[in-house]
């Protein structure tokens, strides 16, 4: 009978072929692609920022204001006569370290709450889906400064406040998925041998919802960077003279008079890294879907 | 009609009373005296004592919860912490600001996602559908804030058609007004006209192959008939949804437009009142916005009824 429960039609063998298809749908996929190397370069630039840096991003040279881009300094200087590249890439670290621990911790909460919710249903998914949609009910980023208000400014705590407020989007993804696996035979099967719930869950429940999770990872990603921004740009996380993304168009469009270039820097950076996690998204959610149209269901 | 609007009101009560809980109970996370971090630490403690008299930190929690929402149901949001002045009156007086910037954002939502959704669903496929597919990605994913900066830089650092910053009543120059609504009304609209042309064509291309568009054709009705009235009625909804949840959100905009266009509205209230850690009136912010979330919900659900008949019923 433990035969019967271990061979879903999702465990061994399609993990195997997930590996396969999944990345050669992805191959197929010019923009998802050149998103993936984005992300890549973003992500090795953000690591290797102390190594890559040209100049010490604090480094402040009063001979040397706002500068246009040169030999020297390749996206010119601050009106503090900083590197703006360097600050870059400074400011990157920040922004997708910050934005990755949100995402990770709302998925992780999300993901709980939304499996307890619907693999147990009855009070617990009540209680929970009530609280998930008192949450809802007041718009994100205003919560997510509200938190941040009462906690203080700062980029750990902006960091928790973006995290409370995408644990909604987890917790309802995960309850659906949850509930569309409860009903499915080889769960009925495991019941009936007694499988204990935990066991249920981890075998069952979760790497059934683990690609839709995966998917709504990136898509969130995008939106916490875009969230991280504003709230930096208000002043409300990262605080001087360290910098995220958000914090240097700040910087930049109080001297837009003089150096009307710098608030593109920051402003494409922001905005391609956005398009870049969307497409992602998009494309991983393509190429699982593929994957998962032959199958049960 | 009547009688579905009432319920839904009703079905919001429990939520409203949640949320105002939530509200009250965010200064609950605070770690430490709330009346320090008010008064600063070096506050001495006939400060510490006056303020905590003044918040009734004294009392138990749910004693001053229920005070709270006593106050709030005549009326009544409490003053702020830092300034002592009503937030009922500041509210209010800032409400015509936001409104403004709400008007303007559904007026570049209505001309420029409504025709590019339109144009878009009806001519798929096509160059320009194309074209709008672009346009719109674009608009979904440009951050508002970085937006509102290159609007100003252009507009108002380099040619100096608008000013960059500030709010003229539409009481004292409808023109005044209309120059300090434009760009902030454009930084929110873009992207809520670019999600509204994204609903408008799916619900389009999905009304257009449904069999009752495929009669009205077939028995020769005018184009414009059958776009006007089976097409677009049913492919109305997403993009009415859609609308309605960028309305319940709105203040989270507003605090970024109003933050970089220095308007006085209830989004600047509301940043100035979380810089400044102003309690009493973060609290009543949050209970607002939710509120308002809730009323466009309402008005989404009215919509709907006035669209389709068979809501009505369910």
């Amino acid at each position: 009978m433990t035969h019967l429960v271990d061979t879903p039609p999702t465990t061994e063998p399609v993990v195997r072929l997930r590996g396969d298809t999944v990345l050669s749908r992805l191959r197929r996929q010019p923009l998802t692609m050149a998103a993936i190397v984005y992300l890549a370069i973003l992500a090795v630039v953000a690591i290797g920022a102390p190594v890559l840096s040209p100049f010490d991003p604090y480094d402040t040279d009063l001979r040397a204001l706002l500068q246009p881009p040169s030999p020297a300094h390749w996206l010119g200087t601050d009106d503090l006569g900083r590197d703006v590249l360097s600050r870059m890439l400074y400011a990157s670290r920040a922004s997708l370290l910050a934005c990755v621990q949100a995402v990770g911790i709302a998925a992780l909460v999300g993901a709980a709450l939304g499996v307890l919710s619907g693999y147990f249903g009855g009070w617990i998914d009540r209680g929970i889906m009530t609280l998930i949609d008192a949450v809802l009910s007041v718009p994100g980023l205003l919560l997510a400064m509200a938190i941040v208000g009462v906690l203080g400014s700062g980029l750990t705590n902006a960091m928790l406040a973006l995290a409370v407020i995408f644990v909604p989007i987890f917790a309802r993804l995960c309850r659906i998925q949850a509930l569309a696996v409860r009903e499915e035979v080889f769960m009925e099967a495991a019941r009936a041998i007694g499988v204990p719930h935990w066991r249920a869950i981890l075998r069952h429940v979760i790497p059934n919802i683990a690609a839709p999770l995966l998917v709504q990872v990136f898509i969130t990603l995008g939106v916490a960077i875009v969230a991280e921004g504003a709230m930096s740009y208000l002043g409300l996380s990262i605080q001087p003279p360290e910098a995220s993304w958000g914090a240097l168009l700040q910087r930049a469009f109080s001297v837009v008079h003089q150096a009307p270039w710098l608030i593109f820097i920051p402003g494409t950076a922001i905005t391609l890294t956005v398009i870049a996690f969307q497409v992602l998204g998009d494309g991983l959610s393509r190429a699982l879907v593929q994957r998962n149209g032959g199958e049960h269901r | 009609m009547l009688s579905l609007v009432l319920r839904r009101a009703i079905s919001a009560i429990p939520l409203l009373l949640l949320v105002s809980f939530g509200a009250f109970s965010l200064v609950a996370l605070l770690p430490g005296d709330p009346a320090v971090a008010i008064a600063g630490e070096g506050a001495t403690l006939e400060q510490l004592a006056e303020i905590r008299l003044r918040l009734g930190l004294d009392e138990p929690f749910l004693t001053r919860y229920l005070t709270w929402m006593g106050d709030i149901l005549t009326g009544d949001l409490g003053s702020s912490a830092v300034t002592g002045r009503s937030i009922t009156e500041e509210v209010l007086r800032r409400a015509p600001v936001t409104a403004s910037v709400a008007a303007g954002t559904l007026a570049v939502v209505l001309l420029l996602g409504l025709p590019t959704g339109i144009v878009q669903g009806v001519f798929s496929g096509r160059l320009i559908d194309r074209a709008g597919l672009l346009v719109t990605a674009a608009g979904l994913a440009i951050p508002n804030f970085w937006l509102a900066t290159i609007l100003v830089s252009i507009f108002a650092v380099q040619l100096r058609w608008l000013p960059a910053t500030g709010y003229t009543p539409i009481s004292e120059s409808v023109v005044g007004w209309a120059q300090h609504i434009v760009m902030p009304s454009v930084t929110l609209g873009v992207f809520a006209a670019a999600e509204m042309a994204r609903q408008l064509r799916t619900g389009i291309l999905h009304a257009t192959e449904q069999p009752y568009v495929r009669t009205a054709w077939a028995k020769g009705m005018p184009a414009r008939s059958v776009i006007g009235k089976h097409v677009l009625k049913n492919a109305a909804a997403p993009a009415i949804t859609v609308l309605g949840i960028r309305l319940g959100h709105l203040l989270s905009g507003a605090v970024i437009v109003e933050t970089i266009f220095g308007l006085p509205g209830l989004g600047k209230y509301a940043i100035d009142a979380i810089l400044n850690r102003d309690f009493p009136v973060i609290q009543a912010v949050v209970l607002v916005s939710g509120a308002i979330v809730l009323v466009a919900n309402l008005l989404v659900d009215i919509a709907y009824g006035a669209l389709n008949p068979k809501v009505k019923v369910t």
